[in-house]
């Protein structure tokens, strides 16, 4: 019991020194809230006309306004690029020595990525809150009106631990914060090739099959069941697995990671 | 006319040297140019996928999202291609290499016109790729005419970004400003007309696209994509590219002053 209230200790200061870092880092908290929220105004503006689209006998889904439909989108891309900059801080702290100094403490090995991850949480929380006041401001109607929003406010964090899992694996594994950097492409690549910004349906192809088998869009498609169609079907479960799904490979690879990092010391 | 010349020659000289030293920075770290022409190929590639079918709106006016779209992924290149110029700037600064050419006896316009025309001409490097790619995913072809006004044009809006770059660069004389010169070229370049038509545009963005001179620019680039070349939608854009770069270069020569005082 000391033991385990010892990690939570840990894992608080740990979070902490996270989120302290990121908000004392403009070039870290900039991709997280700056970035999507910038994006989220262009896309609302440039292709809001699209909720009007009727290609082929499919309709773009009956919704409020188009930014009601992309602030689960932009929440994505925030959380995404979160777990990004957490992977980055962290192979940045590799590169300071300040991790071996954490691994030469007695102080359980996973609770030093634990407590990476909690910082990500805590960003990806705020960042839900965050696109929520936007999306309130703007007068997007929280189709499950509080509810939604906790529900919405959850996954999202849940989310954010579970994609900065893999960036804690990969900054874990080559200690070099350029590499985890370097990732920030691809996380386009995985958001363009999901329905985080259109309606899956009316995606051209190769992108639609791509989006239809991407994990990330399940659990798009939960956010939106709790902002615009309110529980309507089984997507915040299908969102569930996803991020239980993606969470466990992360943990998985940043265990293999740090038993690598351990054994190797580098 | 040859006494100009003659007299120019060594400031040509030195233009050409440091156009040579960026050369040579490519050259020798080739990976430093795959950020600058992946992040808009990304963008490309991705924005048709997701918005391809926005063509099927009344009033859209192009008849491949791909022809429509890729004129805005030309300019955010050569946006990316400048900035990148920029970054370079601020870290010669902190290296200290630039006082070296500061105290050299090159007039101050010629060490900018070195990194501008730098960014230029390295700016044809995503065009190329990214103008194959579309061609590779059915683009319209714009023409001979059509394309060489639209690789002009791509090479004004690097020189333009690299002026934004460099008076960045010469104001804050960090690397850590290198977000704000990327990110002021995106805003730039994205609230124009860039994912649809003016008429299609909703809200805020459809009085700051009418009134971004960025907008004329694309225009001008995407004319041969999804139609024909004419005149009165490529001399705005030409105007356009002169008044920005008259602008930021006067300010970014003014920073170099400051700099040298």
């Amino acid at each position: 019991m000391t033991a385990l209230r010892a990690n939570l200790r840990v894992i608080g200061a740990l979070g902490l020194r996270a989120v302290r870092q990121t908000f004392r880092r403009p070039q870290l908290m900039a991709p997280i809230v700056v970035f999507p929220t910038l994006l989220l105004a262009i896309q609302v503006g440039g292709a809001g006309s699209a909720i009007h689209l009727h290609v082929g006998g499919v309709s773009f889904p009956h919704v409020d306004s188009f930014l009601q439909f992309m602030l689960a989108g932009a929440m994505m891309q925030s959380l995404m690029l979160a777990g990004n900059s957490g992977g980055i801080a962290l192979a940045v702290d590799i590169e300071m020595g300040f991790t071996d100094r954490l691994f030469a403490s007695p102080i359980s090995r996973f609770s030093i990525v634990l407590g990476r991850l909690a910082g990500t949480a805590a960003l990806g929380a705020l960042s839900a809150v965050w696109f929520l006041v936007i999306g309130l401001i703007f007068g997007v109607p929280i189709e499950e009106g509080i509810a939604g929003a906790l529900v919405t406010i959850g996954l999202v964090t849940l989310t954010a631990v579970a994609i900065g899992g893999i960036g804690a694996a990969i900054a874990l594994r080559t200690g070099s914060s350029s590499v985890v950097q370097g990732l920030f492409p691809l996380i386009f690549v995985i958001l363009f090739l999901s329905s985080a910004f259109f309606p899956q349906n009316l995606m051209l192809e190769p992108a639609q099959t791509i989006a239809n088998y991407n994990p990330l869009s399940f659990i798009v498609e939960g956010l939106r069941d709790a902002i615009v169609f309110g529980f309507a079907g089984s997507e915040m479960l299908d969102a569930l697995l996803a991020v239980i799904g993606i969470g466990c490979v992360g943990l998985l690879l940043s265990a293999a990671a740090m038993r690598h990092r351990v054994r190797t010391g580098g | 006319m040859a006494e100009a010349i003659s007299r120019l020659r060594p400031d040509l000289e030195m233009i050409r040297a440091l156009i040579a030293r960026a050369r040579n920075e490519l050259v020798r770290v080739p990976g430093a140019a795959v950020p600058g022409v992946l992040a808009p190929t990304i963008f490309f590639l991705g924005l048709n996928g997701v918005f391809g079918n926005l063509i099927q709106l009344r009033g859209f006016s192009a008849d491949s999202y791909s022809s429509f779209i890729i004129p805005v992924s030309m300019l955010q290149g050569a946006g990316f291609t400048g900035a990148a110029m920029g970054v370079n700037l601020a870290r010669d600064m902190e290296r200290g290499w630039f006082d070296r050419l500061v105290a050299s006896p090159a007039p101050r316009w010629v060490l900018l016109a070195g990194n501008v025309a730098s960014a230029s001409i390295r700016s044809l490097i995503p065009a190329t790729v990214l103008f194959c790619v579309a061609m590779a995913i059915g683009a319209h072809f714009p023409g001979i005419d059509g394309l060489a006004i639209a690789l002009i044009l791509v090479m004004g809006m690097a020189a333009v970004a690299a002026c934004w770059g460099s008076m960045l660069a010469l104001h804050y004389r960090s690397q850590s400003v290198a977000p704000l010169m990327q990110s002021g070229m995106f805003v730039a370049i994205l609230c124009t007309t860039a994912y649809a038509p003016l008429a299609l545009l909703q809200g805020w963005l459809k009085e700051v696209a009418r009134i971004n001179p960025v907008t004329q620019v694309i225009e001008g680039v995407r004319q041969g994509f999804v139609g024909g070349v004419s005149w009165a939608d490529t001399w705005p854009a030409f105007l356009v590219l002169a008044g920005l770069l008259a602008l930021l270069g006067a300010l970014a020569l003014r920073e170099l002053r400051r700099l040298a005082e």
